[in-house]
C-alpha cells in the first residue's frame, strides 16, 4: 500500500511556519457572566454509519428542508455524507471530486442546494439537491504549476480564495464567502457568481473594518450577515450591502455560528475549545450560546469534553430547528444531535 | 439534468470590456446552450473539463482534471499519481464509461482529440505525455515520458531527470507543458508545446520524430506560448499563438504562410470539416476573472471574422475559461471549460 500525501501538504513546512505567526489557537473565556444554563442532551446513536464508513474530523454539518443531515468531514479523503432525518446513511456526495481536499464547511441554501467550502482546494462548490455540481467559486491551484504557497491569492483577487472558511446567502440569493485564514475578508457575489464587493481584506486586525480570521458566517431573514470574527472574539453584523451594523463581543471566540429558521430566529454561537485541548482550556471554553438576533444572550449550554453531550471543538453547527441542533466536532470524530430546552434553568 | 437557455445578443454590450485587441464589433451569433453531459453515476464527477472531443459516431470523450493529484511520501523520491480521468459519453451526452483508469500519465488533463480513425488522444500537461487510445479504449501509442520523480519544490515536467531527453524539453520526443495535438491528411502527428513554450513537434504516423517548428518571439514563425492547433483539409496548420494574440498559418513543413488576428488571445481552437470549413477560436477569460473576455469567435479560414458569441460567466450560455472546442458538426459545438466544471453543447443560429 502506497503512502501518499496531498499536493497541498507538499508545502507543509511553509504552512507550519505560517501557523506559528499568530496565536496558535483562538481561545478566550467569554466576557459574559451569570449566563443562565439551558438544559440539553445528546440523542445517542442518532447517526448510523454503515459498516466500512467512518467519520474523520467533523468539520461541517447542515440540514436541508427535509431534515436530511449533510456531514463534511476530513477522513482518509475529505468526504461529504448524507443521512436521512432518522440518521440513516443515504449516500456519499461528490466522491472523488476535484475540489474536495480539506473540508471546512457545509451549508444548505433555501432551495436545498448543498454548498461546501474547501480550504485545501480554495474553492466553494455548489451541488444541486441531486448531488451534482452546478457552480464553483474560486480556482484550485494548478498541479502542473507545482507546489504553491498556501496564501497564493491576495485580498484584491475577486475570484480566488486563500483558505476560505464559510458561505451564506441573503434573501435575494446573493452569496457571501468568508475568506478566511489569509485574506481576512467577507466577499459578496451575485447569485450568478459575479463579484459585488468586500469588506476587510489585507492584513488581519481588530479595527472595526478588519477581521482576524473570519471563520464562520450566517444570515437572517432580513438579509443581515453575521460574521464570526474568531481571532477578535466578536460577531460582526452587516447588512447585505456590507455596512457594519453592530458587534457582539461577550461570547468568546466564535468558531461557529448559525441562525435558526422560523418566524423567531435565534443566533447560536460556539466558543469552541481549541482543537489541541491546551491546558485549562476545558475550564474556559467549549460552551454554546443561544442569543436573540440583537445580541441579547438567552442562555448557554454544553462544556468541553469527550462524553456525549459535551463538545470537543465544535466546528459545525446546524440550528434550522432551534430546539434540535446538530454539532460536528474536530477532536471527536462524530456528529451529535442535541436536544435543547427552551427555558433556562438557572 | 439538461438545461437549455437562449443566449442571443448578450455579447455586444456586456463583453465590451474584453481584450482590447478583440474585435468587439463582430456581429453576435444567436445561439442556444445546454449542459452537454448527463447520466453520471453518483461517484463520477467532472472536474475542470480540459479536453472534449467527438468521434465519427458523435460519441463524446472528456479528459478532465478530477480527484486529487498526489505525491508519495516515504520513498526515495517524490512520485506523482493520478489527478485526471477520461470519460466516454454516448452521442446524446449520456455517461457510458471510463477509459484509461489509473494510467501512469494522467496527472493534469490538458486536451483531448479524436483522429479520423476514431482513435482518442489525450494530452497531459504535467506528465508531458501524449497518449493514444484505440477506439476500443486500449493504449496504442505513447509520446514522451513522464518524469520519474518530482522535485520539491516542484519543478516543471521535463526539467528534471528521468525521461529521455528530460533536460532538453525542446528536443525530440519530450514535451514540457504540451497543449494540443492534430494530424494532417497523411496521418503525420503535430504536438504543440505549449504553455510558455513555442514548439511544434512533427512525427510520422508511426510516432517517429521528424522536425521541430517554431521558436520564441513575435516574428512570423515565432510564438509566445502555443495553446492549440488545428489543421484544415489542405494540410495547413492553424497555430494558436496565445501571447502574440494571433493565429499563425503554417504549411505542413512549418513554413509561415500568413497570420490572422482580431479575436484576442487564442486558447481553444477547432476547424469544421470541409467543404466550407470554419474556424472557431476562444478568447478565454483567465480562471481568476469572469469580468473580462470569454467570447468565442467564428472565423473563415482566410481570417475574416464572421461573428462572435458568449461571454465569461458561470451561467449556462456563459463560458468559464474555455480550454477545448469540438466542431466536428457544423453549428453544433462542444465547449469544455476549466473555470466551470462542465461541457456545454452550443447550437449556433438555431431555427426558431
Amino acid at each position: 500500500m502506497k503512502r501518499r500525501t496531498r499536493w497541498c501538504l507538499t508545502v507543509v513546512g511553509a504552512a507550519m511556519a505560517l501557523s506559528w505567526v499568530g496565536p496558535l489557537h483562538a481561545q478566550s473565556r467569554a466576557r459574559a457572566t451569570d449566563v443562565p444554563t439551558i438544559p440539553h442532551e445528546a440523542v445517542e446513536g442518532f447517526i448510523k454509519l454503515p459498516d466500512g464508513l467512518y467519520f474523520g474530523e467533523g468539520i461541517g454539518v447542515a440540514t436541508n428542508s427535509q431534515g436530511h443531515v449533510f456531514v463534511y468531514h476530513r477522513s482518509g479523503d475529505t468526504r461529504l455524507f448524507e443521512f436521512d432525518a432518522d440518521g440513516a446513511f443515504v449516500r456519499e456526495i461528490g466522491a472523488g471530486l476535484y475540489g474536495m481536499e480539506m473540508a471546512h464547511k457545509v451549508r444548505v441554501d433555501s432551495e436545498d442546494n448543498i454548498w461546501v467550502v474547501d480550504e485545501g482546494s480554495n474553492m466553494v462548490i455548489k451541488f444541486n439537491p441531486e448531488g451534482r455540481v452546478t457552480m464553483v467559486l474560486g480556482h484550485r491551484p494548478e498541479a502542473a504549476v507545482g507546489a504553491v504557497p498556501t496564501d497564493n491569492s491576495g485580498p484584491d483577487e475577486r475570484y480566488l480564495f486563500a483558505r476560505p472558511t464559510d458561505v451564506t446567502w441573503d434573501q435575494d440569493g446573493n452569496i457571501f464567502v468568508t475568506d478566511g485564514y489569509f485574506n481576512h475578508r467577507l466577499v459578496k457575489y451575485t447569485p450568478d457568481g459575479r463579484y459585488v464587493g468586500q469588506v476587510g481584506g489585507g492584513s488581519r486586525g481588530n479595527e472595526s473594518d478588519q477581521f482576524n480570521t473570519p471563520h464562520t458566517v450566517a444570515s437572517d431573514h432580513q438579509g443581515n450577515i453575521y460574521v464570526g470574527d474568531r481571532g477578535n472574539a466578536r460577531v460582526k453584523v452587516y447588512n447585505s450591502d456590507l455596512e457594519l451594523l453592530r458587534m457582539y463581543e461577550d461570547t468568546g471566540n466564535p468558531w461557529e455560528i448559525c441562525i435558526s429558521e422560523g418566524e423567531h430566529q435565534y443566533l447560536f454561537v460556539s466558543n469552541s475549545n481549541p482543537d489541541s485541548n491546551p491546558a485549562a482550556s476545558w475550564d474556559q471554553t467549549g460552551e454554546i450560546y443561544k442569543m436573540e438576533l440583537d445580541g441579547t444572550i438567552i442562555g448557554r449550554f454544553g462544556e468541553a469534553g469527550k462524553n456525549p453531550g459535551q463538545f470537543q471543538t465544535v466546528h459545525g453547527l446546524d440550528c434550522r430547528n432551534p430546539n434540535e441542533l446538530y454539532t460536528s466536532e474536530i477532536s471527536a470524530w462524530r456528529v451529535q444531535k442535541i436536544l435543547v430546552g427552551t427555558t433556562p434553568v438557572s | 439534468m439538461r438545461r437549455s437557455v437562449q443566449c442571443m445578443l448578450v455579447a455586444a454590450g456586456l463583453a465590451a470590456s474584453g481584450a482590447v485587441s478583440a474585435q468587439t464589433n463582430a456581429p453576435a451569433i444567436p445561439y442556444e446552450a445546454e449542459d452537454a453531459l448527463s447520466g453520471f453515476p453518483n461517484d463520477i464527477h467532472l472536474g475542470e473539463a480540459a479536453g472534449v472531443a467527438r468521434n465519427s459516431r458523435g460519441e463524446i470523450f472528456v479528459y478532465t482534471r478530477t480527484g486529487n493529484p498526489t505525491l508519495s511520501l516515504g520513498t526515495s523520491r517524490y512520485m506523482s499519481h493520478s489527478g485526471s480521468r477520461v470519460f466516454k459519453f454516448d452521442s446524446r451526452g449520456r455517461y457510458e464509461r471510463e477509459i484509461g483508469q489509473e494510467i501512469y500519465g494522467a496527472l493534469f488533463a490538458q486536451q483531448a482529440r479524436v483522429d479520423r480513425d476514431d482513435n482518442v488522444w489525450i494530452v497531459d500537461r504535467m506528465s508531458g505525455q501524449v497518449i493514444k487510445f484505440t477506439p476500443e479504449g486500449r493504449i496504442s501509442m505513447v509520446l514522451s515520458r513522464k518524469p520519474e520523480a518530482m522535485q520539491l519544490p516542484v519543478t516543471p515536467p521535463g526539467a528534471g531527470r528521468g525521461g529521455r531527453g528530460g533536460r532538453g524539453p525542446t528536443q525530440g520526443e519530450s514535451f514540457r507543458n504540451p497543449t494540443d495535438i492534430a494530424w494532417d491528411s497523411r496521418g503525420n502527428i503535430y504536438v504543440t508545446a505549449g504553455i510558455g513554450g513555442s514548439r511544434i513537434a512533427k512525427y510520422d504516423p508511426e510516432g517517429r520524430f521528424l522536425a521541430n517548428f517554431g521558436g520564441d518571439g513575435d516574428m512570423p514563425g515565432q510564438f509566445d506560448g502555443i495553446h492549440g492547433i488545428a489543421i484544415d483539409a489542405e494540410d495547413n496548420l492553424y497555430v494558436a499563438d496565445y501571447g502574440n494574440e494571433r493565429i499563425q498559418v503554417l504549411d505542413s513543413n512549418g513554413n509561415f504562410r500568413r497570420e490572422m488576428s482580431g479575436f484576442g488571445a487564442p486558447m481553444a481552437i477547432c476547424i469544421t470539416p470541409s467543404p466550407n470549413s470554419m474556424l472557431y477560436v476562444s478568447n478565454s477569460n483567465p480562471p481568476d476573472n469572469i469580468d473580462i473576455d470569454g467570447e468565442i469567435y467564428e472565423v473563415r479560414l482566410d481570417g475574416t471574422i464572421t461573428g462572435r458569441f458568449g461571454r465569461a460567466g458561470k451561467l449556462i450560455g456563459e463560458f468559464g475559461t474555455v480550454n477545448s472546442l469540438d466542431c466536428k458538426v457544423p453549428n453544433d459545438l462542444l465547449v469544455g471549460e476549466t473555470g466551470n466544471w462542465r461541457v456545454q453543447r452550443v447550437r449556433l443560429r438555431p431555427t426558431q
